[in-house]
């Protein structure tokens, strides 16, 4: 082989960034939608707020199979550590998909059931949404490793702090959730999905502050990073940032503004994204192995590299395209019943 | 017994990918089929192409959809439970998986819900192209997951680096020595599946005179079609074997049921294969076949189980008895195109009641050729998960225990049950209430969550107002 001179690792560090945060945002509001899906107050309503997002879940979903099989390409030694670390909330979370998945299908054809695959859409998002708190907040705690291998128990990720962030990301998807639906019903829907999304976001908030405070505690690694001079001036902005996006959050969701809870949530995502990718940097195993020690070979990188920075733009066009499709308001005076 | 997480998780692995074979097996042919019958909507302007498009579009979504959500569990199978094949391969084999998200899943998710929903919203030659888009997409999914099987089963274009796999050249890793016959066999695998399925709803129609017309088409359409494939995948797979017996000798001797290694070897019909005593029971067999197949010479040697050492053999009853019943079902197969000609030729095809019936009979058949063969050649790697080089039990994540896998697959095993068993129901359900329903659905289809709302929600949106 020829050594290559190039430095792929901090392409495919901003592609899988990139692409878990796409996967986080968008199936974040269509789980989120599912979990408000069960306090619909009727069948008219249930089934404005599941036709508001059977267009795109599927492409939405996808964008999960890109980050697992992009960390794999990217950073094998991550994904061999990580996944049997997170075995159980990974089971729990394909199990939920599975049946959230099919219900949008199920629940028509099968008329008989239709109850059952209500709730399998409903407990199937949270679930879903649970696991990946679950998975995230073990991810921030740590694992137990041995060379490259996962060398704890499987059971060892079902900590307090996992089971808060578990629940953390529920609100937030809900949250997101709640956005989404202001912007795609109106009328008293829309007033309900407002006040949900009231509920979403006070649990957001606690979360936060919780898991802001918790993190330091976990890691020193982490509470130097954020308290060290002069970090904590440099870094100082992102806290502010989030105070005033909750801020403004607070208000849209509270006057009429349609738009404006949607994109509130989302730069909350961001910046509480941001801030884990802050505590973590430049780790992809957490403590143990930095992105570049996780790597795969560059030949490896090179190869995937080329085709993704070229299919990537096209495949974002074409999701533009769908969701342009099918924009605007899901409304009820054609035919639902 | 003490719960063994290698086994185990065979199993599980085992269980999820093939539910997840049989959807796909199903569904790249149905796409075909439909972009076909778009096509011909499209060139002939004949509505009934449409009536049959329509129909099978219904059963593609339920399919299609089953098909996601089992494929999602696939590559986090790979790390969950087979981390240290993860570590090892992931230099070679990732760019395969992920090429295949970037070109066939994110294609057939953006242009399915044009297909499904988006008829009257596009002009009809862009319906045709979304049609042939998702099937295009489909058979992108079929060549990357089968160049990584391929690249699996006759590893090459690497070189070892600290006990991992490094890629030393991308082309030989895609078009690895087995990957031309698999993709080809499996490609023709799947379209005779969905012509058996189809043949058989039309013979269901036919027995019962309902939809007539639209059976016609069908089973004549699908008669055409097995005329070329049945013996085409027989010549396919008659070439895929000799390859094997090239590139995987153990796996070849395990199918055959061979021992030792001789000159004019029969071929067994069938034997209870013996590995303790190291030889076959009950046989019965013809004389010299065997070497005349494999060989093209009655005198020709084929290597037998003994020339490999115990610990690098695959079993044998798996191997053998799943080929035979592939085999066995291939020659069915061919034996009803035969009658289905014999009886065209006599003007009776639609009527004939008893071939009919062997039709709707027959349409699981595709079903259980598939998983057989998927059965033949997997348990005949066996030993290894990369063939010759990295076994399988150094392949399974060290963390796991027994209880783990145990709950795991106890998991998948009720909700694929309850969850596919549904979805097959349903499609049944589909097909009895046949094409005709298709017609009246937009009234019914409105409780559904698919895009069909937001759909025709569209034309009004344009003319009101957007946010
Ligand atoms: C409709 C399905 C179907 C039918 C009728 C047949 N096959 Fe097949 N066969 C498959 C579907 C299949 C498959 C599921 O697609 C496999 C599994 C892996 C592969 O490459 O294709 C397969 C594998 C497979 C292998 C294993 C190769 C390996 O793993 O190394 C051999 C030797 C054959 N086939 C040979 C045959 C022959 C001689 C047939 C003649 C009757 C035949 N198959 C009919
Ligand atoms: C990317 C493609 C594939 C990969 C990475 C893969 C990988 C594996 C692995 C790691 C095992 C475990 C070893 C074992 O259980 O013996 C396995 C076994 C198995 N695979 Fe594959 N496989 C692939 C394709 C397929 C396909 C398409 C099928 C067909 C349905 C299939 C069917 C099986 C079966 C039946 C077993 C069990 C064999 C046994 O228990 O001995 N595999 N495969
Ligand atoms: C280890 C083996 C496999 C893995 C890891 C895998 C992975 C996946 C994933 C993640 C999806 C969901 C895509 C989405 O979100 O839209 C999927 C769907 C699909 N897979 Fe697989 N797959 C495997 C084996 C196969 C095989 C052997 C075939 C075909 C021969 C295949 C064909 C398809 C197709 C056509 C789809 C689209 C859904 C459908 O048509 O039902 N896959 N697969």
């Amino acid at each position: 082989m020829t050594a290559l001179v190039f430095d792929f690792v901090p392409i495919w560090t901003l592609i899988l960034g990139v692409g878990v945060f796409l996967y986080v945002l968008l199936d974040g509001f269509d789980l989120g939608v599912g979990i408000l899906y069960g306090l619909a107050p009727d069948r008219d309503a249930r089934n404005l707020v599941m036709n508001s997002i059977a267009p795109i879940w599927d492409g939405n979903e996808t964008w999960l199979v890109l980050g697992g099989v992009a960390l794999l390409a990217a950073f094998p030694l991550a994904f061999a550590i990580i996944l049997p670390a997170v075995y159980f909330p990974l089971l729990v979370m394909l199990l939920s998909l599975i049946f959230r998945g099919v219900a949008f299908e199920f629940r028509y054809r099968d008329a008989e059931h239709r109850t059952f695959w209500d709730h399998g859409f409903c407990y199937g998002s949270m679930l879903g949404a649970f696991a990946q708190g679950v998975v995230l907040g073990a991810f921030i705690e740590g694992f137990e490793i041995d060379g490259r291998h996962f060398a704890g128990s499987s059971i060892d990720c079902f900590t307090p702090f996992t089971f808060l962030t578990g629940v953390a990301l529920v609100f937030g998807y809900a949250l997101l959730g709640a956005g989404w639906l202001v912007l795609k019903t109106e009328g008293p829907l829309q007033d309900w999905a407002r006040r949900l999304g009231r509920v979403a976001f006070i649990g957001v908030l606690v979360a936060i502050a919780a898991v802001s405070l918790w993190t330091p505690l976990l890691q020193p690694s982490i509470a130097s990073r954020w308290f060290s001079w002069p970090n904590i001036a440099l870094l100082s902005p992102v806290p502010i940032a989030t105070a005033l996006i909750a801020y403004w959050e607070w208000r849209s969701l509270n006057d009429r503004s349609e738009v404006a809870p949607f994109v509130g949530a989302v730069l909350l995502f961001v910046m509480s994204y941001l801030g884990i990718a802050i505590s973590m940097w430049p780790m992809i195993v957490p403590y143990k192995y930095t992105l570049w020690e996780a790597a795969s070979s560059e030949a490896t990188q090179a190869f995937l590299a080329v085709g993704t920075l070229f299919l990537l733009p096209v495949i974002l066009m074409y999701t533009g395209w769908s969701y342009w499709v099918f924009r605007g308001k899901v409304r009820e005076d054609i035919g639902y019943h | 017994m003490s719960l063994d997480p290698l086994f185990l998780s065979r199993i599980q692995f085992a269980w999820v990918i093939a539910w997840h074979f049989l959807l796909p097996a199903f569904t790249v042919g149905l796409a075909s089929f439909i972009a076909v019958l778009e096509g011909l909507h499209l060139a002939t302007g004949r509505e009934i192409y449409f009536r049959i498009s329509t129909f099978w579009i219904r059963i593609f979504a339920v399919s299609f959809g089953m098909g996601v959500v089992s494929g999602i569990v696939m590559p986090f199978q790979l790390g969950t439970n087979w981390s240290r094949y993860s570590d090892a391969t992931a230099n070679v084999i990732s760019p395969l998986l992920a090429y295949e998200g970037l070109t066939a899943f994110f294609l057939e998710a953006a242009f399915l819900g044009v297909l499904l929903f988006g008829r009257n919203l596009v002009p009809r030659w862009a319906h045709f192209v979304a049609a042939l888009m998702v099937a295009l997409g489909t058979l992108a999914s079929t060549f990357w997951i089968l160049a990584t099987n391929s690249w699996m089963q006759t590893p090459a274009g690497y070189t070892m680096v600290d006990g991992r796999f490094a890629p030393t050249d991308w082309l030989q890793i895609i078009f690895s020595p087995s990957f031309p016959y698999r993709l080809a066999h499996t490609v023709d695998a799947v379209y005779i599946t969905t012509g058996f399925v189809v043949g058989g709803v039309a013979a269901f129609y036919l027995l019962r005179e309902r939809f007539v017309e639209e059976a016609r088409i069908m089973l004549s359409m699908t008669l055409w079609l097995l005329t070329v494939l049945v013996p085409l995948q027989m010549f396919l797979g008659d070439q895929h074997g000799l390859n094997t017996l090239e590139r995987q000798p153990a796996k070849l001797a395990a199918i055959e049921a061979i021992w030792t290694t001789e000159r004019r070897v029969p071929l067994n019909l069938f034997a209870i294969p013996d590995e303790q005593a190291e030889a076959d029971h009950y046989v019965i067999s013809i004389p010299d076949l065997g070497s005349l197949i494999l060989t093209r010479d009655p005198n020709g040697t084929v290597r037998g189980l003994k020339d490999f050492p115990v610990d690098e053999r695959p079993p044998v009853a798996i191997p053998f008895f799943a080929f035979r019943i592939m085999v066995g079902i291939g020659l069915l197969m061919l034996a009803l195109v035969a009658i289905g000609w014999w009886l065209r030729w006599k003007g009776e095809l639609f009527d004939e009641r008893w071939f009919l019936r062997l039709c709707v009979l027959a349409s699981p058949l595709g079903f259980v050729a598939v998983l057989a063969g998927w059965a033949t050649t997997e348990v005949g790697r066996q030993p290894w998960t990369v063939y010759g080089l990295l076994r399988t039990a150094d392949s399974v994540t060290p963390s796991l225990t027994g209880v783990d896998v145990a709950l795991s697959l106890a998991g998948y095993s009720l909700v694929y049950i309850l969850v596919f068993a549904t979805g097959i129901a349903l499609m049944l359900r589909i097909v009895r209430g046949g094409p005709a329903a298709a017609d009246a659905e937009p009234e019914d289809e409105i409780e559904s969550g698919r895009p069909q709302q937001p759909v025709r929600a569209l034309p009004v949106g344009r003319a009101g107002s957007r946010t």
